[in-house]
C-alpha cells in the first residue's frame, strides 16, 4: 500500500521520467497495480488547469486509476457542523431527526470512507495487487483511506500499541496539518479555510469497525473520545504542528509530553482496554449497507444522550471477563 | 422443482443452485453443494406474499416475502413450473380453516401431561395474586363466566370492590364492543392502577349511568387520589370523527374528577402502511445513505414507535409518581390499550421484565383480553385491512428500552424475535383466533402446544448476561429519557434485516458473555470441590504433610468461547470494478455504485388513505371448526436450521 499527493501533470501533460520509474520498479513484470484516486474523475481532470493532474494510462501503464470521491475541506467542515447543530436542537420532532441527520451527509462520507478503505484493503488482499492511494494534496483523504485499510487488513494494527504506531505513521508523521485542521471544531463561526474533521472522520470509521467486530478491537470507544479530544485541545505536544519539520523547528519533543506515555501508563491503560478483546488474525471486512452505519452516539451524543445505563452495561461487561 | 436458483438481496455472486420442495407445512430450499447441502424452510404461515415478476432469461423469479420479514428470491428455470408453485403457495399461504394450520400437525413427542404442564407454565391468577388483588378494592367478578357480557373479553376480570354486577353490565352495554373498563395492572405500593377499556358509546350527548358510576368506582378503589386519568390513545381529530358514528371519548362535564387527554397514536391502518413503506426501503439494492434515511423518515415507522413508547411514559408516571389511576382506551381497546397498556407495565414493574414475567404480560394484556391475532396475523385467510402489525410495534418497544437499558431485562434480543417468529408460524397454539372464546371452542389447549414452554425449556438461549436482579437497572421503575430523545429511536436491523446475515456484528456479544459466564460458574463450582476437598485431606492428614492437589483433568485451555474467527467473513460487494482486469479502459471515469433512486415505480401502490377516516371497525369472523389432520415433526424457527426429518412432497 503506498501513498502520495496528486502528478503535477500540468496543462501542458507534463511527464517526469524518475516518476515513472518509480512506479514501475514497484511492478513486477506483467504485475498490474491500482491507482485510488479520492478525487472524482471530473476534480482530478480539473486540477490539471492548476497544475495538478493525474497519471495517465500512456505513461503508467501498469496501473489502473480508480476514482472514489470522497469529501474533503470546507464541504466536510458544513456537514460536521451541521451534525452537531442537529444532535444539539431541542425543538426537533421525531418527524424531522432523520433527514435533518440526513442532510448533514455526515453518514454518507462515513459510508464512502469505509468503502474506500475496504476497496484498498480488497485489492490488496483478494486481488493480491499493490495500491497507491493519493488526492490532491495527499495529507488528508490519503491517509484516511490507508489508515483505515491497515486497520481492517493487519491486526496488528488493532492492538493498542499497534493502533498507536498506526497513528504515528500515518496521521502525524505521514504530515496531516493538525494544527489547521482541528483549530476550533463545530461550534465556531470563525470557519477557517483550512479547518476539516478529516481525523474525526477516521476515529468514527474505527468505532463503526469496533461496533461491527466487538472483539477485534484492543481499544474502546474511550480511547477514540481521547483521540479526538486530544486532537482539537491537548495538554499533550503529541498533535501539534502540521508536519515533522515544523515539530522540529518547535522542538515539540524537547518541551512536551507524548500522549502516548500518558495512555499507556498502567492505570490509564485499563481505562482504554477493550475487555472483549481476543486476538483475530484475519481482515474483518465492514459492511457497508446503510443499517450497518450508525450514528456514533457516544462522540455526537456525548453530552446529551443519558450514558449512565450504557456505562453500567460496560461495567458489568468488564466485570463479567474479570470474574473469569 | 429442480435446479432452482436462490439469490441474494446483497450479493449477486452469492446466488446458490438447488432444488425447491413444497410439503403440506413448508416450503424448501435445498443447496446442491456437496458438503454442506444447508436448507432454507419457510413455513406457509410465514407467507406474507408471493410475487411473480418477469421472466428473464435466466429463468422466471419468485419472490416470496415472510411475515418474519424474510426474503426469499427464486429463479426456476420453467416458467410453467414456476407458476405451478406460485398458484400452489398461494393457496398454501392462505388456509381457509385452523385444522390446516401447522399446530395442529406439530408434534414435539411430549405425553399429554407435559402438554398439559406446558400450558399451565403461565398463570394468570397467580399474576393477579402477585400484583396484590383481590384485596380490599379489587375483586375478581365472573359476571362475564358464560362471556355473555363481552365475547372478546377472558371469562375472569378484576373490577373494583364497588363496582356492582348491575354496574358491570351497564357500562359494557355503553362500550365499543361491550369492552368494558377492568383491570389491567395494579400496583401495590400506593393503590394506583391501570384499567382498560374500548371507546364509549356517547356520541354528541348521549350519557350512561353505569359508565359514569364505573368510572368512580375505579376512582374510588384508590384512597390517595381524587381523580383519575383517562388516556384515549387516538389522534383527537379521529377519536372525534367517531362521535359522528354514535361513539367517541369521554367528557370532562359528565364524568366527574376525571382528567381527560389524547395521546395520538395512529391507526392500524397508518401503522400497516408505515412498516410496508419500511420494508421496501430495506428490499432496496445497494441504497445509498440518503435513500435509507429518507426511506426510514418518510415510512414514519419510528415515529410511531416513539409515540407508543410516549403514552407507555405518561401512564407509568401517572402511576408510579403521582399515584393516580388511569384508564386507558382507543377505540376497539385491543389494539393501541393493549401495546400501552403492555409498555406501561414493563416500565413500571420489574417482574415484566424477567423472562416469566414477560410472557404473562403478554398472556394478560394480549392473549387474555382479546387481541385480534387471527385478524391482526392473518391465521387464516382473511380481510387484508385487519392485517396491522400492533405487536410487532410492542415488540420492538421492548427492544428499544433494551438498547437504552442493557442490564435491565432478563432476556434477550432473541427471545423478542422468536417470540414475533412464533406469532405468525402458527406453530403453537398460544395466538391463534381472536378472543380466549374461540380459544376454548376449538380446544386449543388439548389440541395444541404452548410456545411458552417451549421458550422455557429453551430459556439458556434466551437469557442476558448483563441482567442482575439486584442491579440497580434492573429494580423499580424505568425512566427513559423523555426529551431530546429522537435519537434514542435506532432502526431494528435484528429483526427487519434478520436474515441478511451480511449486515450483522459476526462475533455475537451475547453468547460470548453468557459462555464466560457458565464458565466461571463453572469454575466456581470446581473450585469450591477442590476447597472442599483441601479441607478435608488437610483435616485427615496431620500437619506438616505436603499436601497434594490433584488437578482436576480439564480437558479445555480456557475453554472459552474465542470469538468465531474461524468464521472468516467476506467483503461484500464494495466495487465493480474488480470484476476482469483490465476490461475497462482506466481513463473512462469509474461510475458510482448505482444507487437506486427510490421513484415511483418501485413504491407499490398503498391501500387508500385511511388515515383521516374515523377508526374503522372490523366484523368479527366466524369460524368453523373441523378435525385435525396428523403430520410429521419438524424443526424450529430459524428457517436455516438443519431438520432431523423431512416430509417431502413431490415438489
Amino acid at each position: 500500500l503506498l501513498r502520495s499527493s496528486q502528478p503535477l501533470t500540468g496543462p501542458n501533460r507534463r511527464r517526469s521520467r524518475e516518476d515513472e520509474k518509480l512506479l514501475g520498479t514497484i511492478l513486477d513484470e506483467g504485475e498490474r497495480g491500482f491507482i485510488i484516486d479520492t478525487r472524482s474523475a471530473q476534480a482530478a481532470k480539473q486540477a490539471r488547469m492548476s497544475g495538478g493532474g493525474t497519471e495517465p494510462k500512456s505513461s503508467y501503464p501498469q496501473w489502473r486509476r480508480l476514482h472514489r470521491p470522497l469529501e474533503r475541506g470546507r464541504p466536510l467542515q458544513e456537514s460536521f457542523i451541521k451534525l452537531v447543530e442537529a444532535c444539539n436542537d431541542p425543538s426537533l420532532s421525531m418527524d424531522r431527526w432523520l433527514s435533518r441527520l440526513e442532510s448533514s451527509r455526515w453518514l454518507s462520507h462515513v459510508k464512502a470512507a469505509l468503502s474506500t478503505a475496504c476497496l484498498a484493503a480488497q485489492c490488496l488482499d483478494r486481488e493480491g495487487s499493490k495500491v497507491l492511494v493519493h488526492g490532491a494534496e495527499g495529507t488528508d483523504t490519503t491517509l484516511l483511506v490507508t489508515a483505515l485499510a491497515q486497520v481492517i487488513l493487519d491486526p496488528s494494527c488493532r492492538t493498542l500499541e499497534g493502533f498507536q504506531g498506526l497513528l504515528e505513521r500515518e496521521w502525524i508523521e505521514a504530515g496531516h496539518p493538525f494544527h489547521l485542521r482541528c483549530a476550533r471544531s463545530a461550534s465556531s463561526h470563525a470557519r477557517g479555510k483550512q479547518e476539516a474533521p478529516l481525523f474525526l472522520l477516521f476515529l468514527d470509521c474505527v468505532w463503526q469497525l469496533s461496533r461491527q467486530f466487538p472483539f477485534s478491537l484492543e481499544f474502546g470507544e474511550q480511547l477514540l473520545l481521547a483521540l479526538f479530544d486530544n486532537a482539537y485541545a491537548s495538554a499533550f505536544g503529541t498533535f501539534l504542528c502540521n508536519n515533522e519539520k515544523e515539530r522540529s523547528l518547535c522542538k515539540v519533543k524537547e518541551s512536551t509530553h507524548s500522549l502516548w506515555a500518558w495512555l499507556n501508563q498502567p492505570e490509564e491503560k485499563q481505562k482504554y482496554l477493550n475487555p472483549l478483546y481476543s486476538h483475530n488474525s484475519l481482515v474483518i471486512w465492514p459492511s457497508v449497507e446503510p443499517q450497518s452505519i450508525q450514528l456514533w452516539q457516544g462522540l455526537f451524543l456525548r453530552w446529551i444522550r443519558p450514558s449512565q445505563h450504557l456505562d453500567e452495561a460496560w461495567e458489568e461487561i468488564q466485570r463479567l471477563v474479570e470474574e473469569n | 422443482v429442480e435446479n432452482v436458483r436462490l439469490l441474494d438481496r446483497l450479493s449477486s455472486r452469492r446466488a446458490v443452485l438447488g432444488t425447491l420442495y413444497l410439503t403440506a407445512t413448508h416450503v424448501i430450499f435445498v443447496e446442491n453443494g456437496s458438503e454442506t447441502r444447508k436448507e432454507t424452510w419457510v413455513l406457509h404461515s410465514q407467507i406474507s406474499s408471493i410475487e411473480k415478476q418477469a421472466t428473464t432469461a435466466t429463468g422466471c423469479p419468485l419472490l416470496i416475502r415472510c411475515k418474519n420479514f424474510q426474503v426469499i428470491q427464486l429463479v426456476i428455470p420453467q416458467e410453467r413450473d414456476c407458476h405451478d408453485v406460485y398458484i400452489s403457495l398461494i393457496r398454501l399461504a392462505r388456509p381457509v380453516k385452523y385444522e390446516e394450520l401447522y399446530c395442529f400437525s406439530f408434534n414435539p413427542k411430549l405425553d399429554k401431561e407435559e402438554r398439559e404442564q406446558g400450558w399451565k407454565l403461565v398463570d394468570l391468577n397467580g399474576e393477579y395474586n402477585r400484583m396484590g388483588v383481590p384485596n380490599n378494592y379489587w375483586q375478581i367478578s365472573d359476571v362475564n363466566r358464560d362471556y355473555g357480557v363481552c365475547d372478546s373479553y377472558p371469562t375472569e376480570v378484576y373490577v373494583p370492590k364497588s363496582a356492582t354486577a348491575h354496574v358491570i353490565v351497564g357500562s359494557s352495554k355503553f362500550r365499543s364492543r361491550r369492552r368494558f373498563p377492568a383491570l389491567s395492572y395494579y400496583c401495590k405500593g400506593n393503590n394506583a392502577s391501570i384499567c382498560r377499556s374500548s371507546q364509549p358509546l356517547s356520541g354528541f350527548s348521549a350519557r350512561c349511568l353505569e359508565d359514569e358510576q364505573m368510572l368512580q368506582a375505579i376512582r374510588k378503589a384508590n384512597p390517595g387520589s381524587d381523580f383519575i386519568y383517562v388516556v384515549d390513545t387516538r389522534p383527537k381529530l379521529n377519536a372525534m370523527a367517531n362521535r359522528a358514528a354514535g361513539k367517541g371519548y369521554e367528557n370532562e362535564d359528565n364524568y366527574s374528577n376525571i382528567k381527560f387527554q389524547f395521546i395520538g397514536i395512529e391507526n392500524i391502518h397508518v401503522m400497516r402502511n408505515s412498516l410496508q413503506k419500511m420494508l421496501e426501503v430495506c428490499e432496496l439494492k445497494s441504497p445509498s445513505m440518503s435513500d435509507f434515511l429518507w426511506g426510514l423518515e418518510n415510512s414514519g415507522w419510528l415515529k410511531h414507535i416513539k409515540a407508543i413508547m410516549d403514552a407507555g411514559i405518561f401512564i407509568a408516571k401517572a402511576v408510579a409518581e403521582e399515584g393516580v389511576s388511569v384508564l386507558v382506551h382507543c377505540s376497539d381497546g385491543w389494539d393501541r390499550t393493549a401495546q400501552v397498556c403492555s409498555v406501561a407495565s414493563l416500565l413500571l414493574d420489574p417482574y415484566y421484565r424477567t423472562m416469566k414475567g414477560f410472557m404473562v404480560l403478554i398472556e394478560k394484556d394480549w392473549i387474555s383480553f382479546g387481541h385480534k391475532f387471527n385478524h391482526r396475523y392473518g391465521n387464516l385467510d382473511g380481510d387484508p385491512k385487519e392485517i396491522s402489525p400492533v405487536i410487532d410495534q410492542f415488540i420492538e418497544c421492548v427492544w428499544q428500552l433494551m438498547e437504552q437499558f442493557p442490564c435491565a431485562f432478563e432476556f434477550n434480543e432473541r427471545f423478542l424475535i422468536h417470540i414475533q417468529h412464533h406469532i405468525y408460524s402458527c406453530q403453537f397454539g398460544n395466538f391463534l383466533c381472536n378472543s380466549q372464546k374461540e380459544r376454548r371452542e376449538l380446544k386449543i389447549q388439548e389440541r395444541t402446544y404452548s410456545l411458552w414452554a417451549h421458550l422455557w425449556k429453551n430459556r439458556a438461549d434466551y437469557l442476558n448476561p448483563l441482567y442482575r436482579s439486584d442491579h440497580r437497572q434492573t429494580q423499580g421503575t424505568l425512566h427513559p429519557q423523555i426529551a431530546p430523545c429522537n435519537f434514542l429511536y435506532k432502526f431494528w436491523s435484528g429483526m427487519y434485516n434478520r436474515f441478511e446475515k451480511g449486515l450483522h456484528p459476526r462475533q455475537s456479544v451475547t453468547d460470548y458473555l453468557m459462555a464466560v459466564k457458565e464458565e466461571t460458574q463453572q469454575l466456581e463450582e470446581e473450585l469450591e470441590v477442590l476447597q472442599q476437598r483441601l479441607a478435608n485431606l488437610q483435616k485427615s492428614q496431620s500437619g506438616d504433610n505436603k499436601v497434594k492437589s490433584k488437578q482436576q483433568d480439564r480437558s479445555k485451555q480456557s475453554g472459552l468461547y474465542t470469538s468465531n474467527n474461524s468464521l472468516a467473513n467476506t467483503p461484500q460487494e464494495y466495487s465493480n470494478d474488480l470484476k476482469s482486469f483490465p476490461s475497462r479502459s482506466p481513463s473512462q471515469g469509474d461510475e458510482e455504485d448505482s444507487a437506486l433512486i427510490l421513484t415511483q415505480d418501485n413504491l407499490k401502490s398503498s391501500d387508500p388513505d385511511l388515515s383521516a377516516n374515523s377508526d374503522q371497525e372490523s366484523g368479527v369472523e366466524d369460524l368453523s371448526c373441523r378435525s385435525p389432520s396428523g403430520g410429521g415433526c419438524l424443526p424450529s424457527e430459524d428457517s436455516g436450521k438443519d431438520s432431523d426429518e423431512a416430509v417431502f412432497l413431490a415438489g
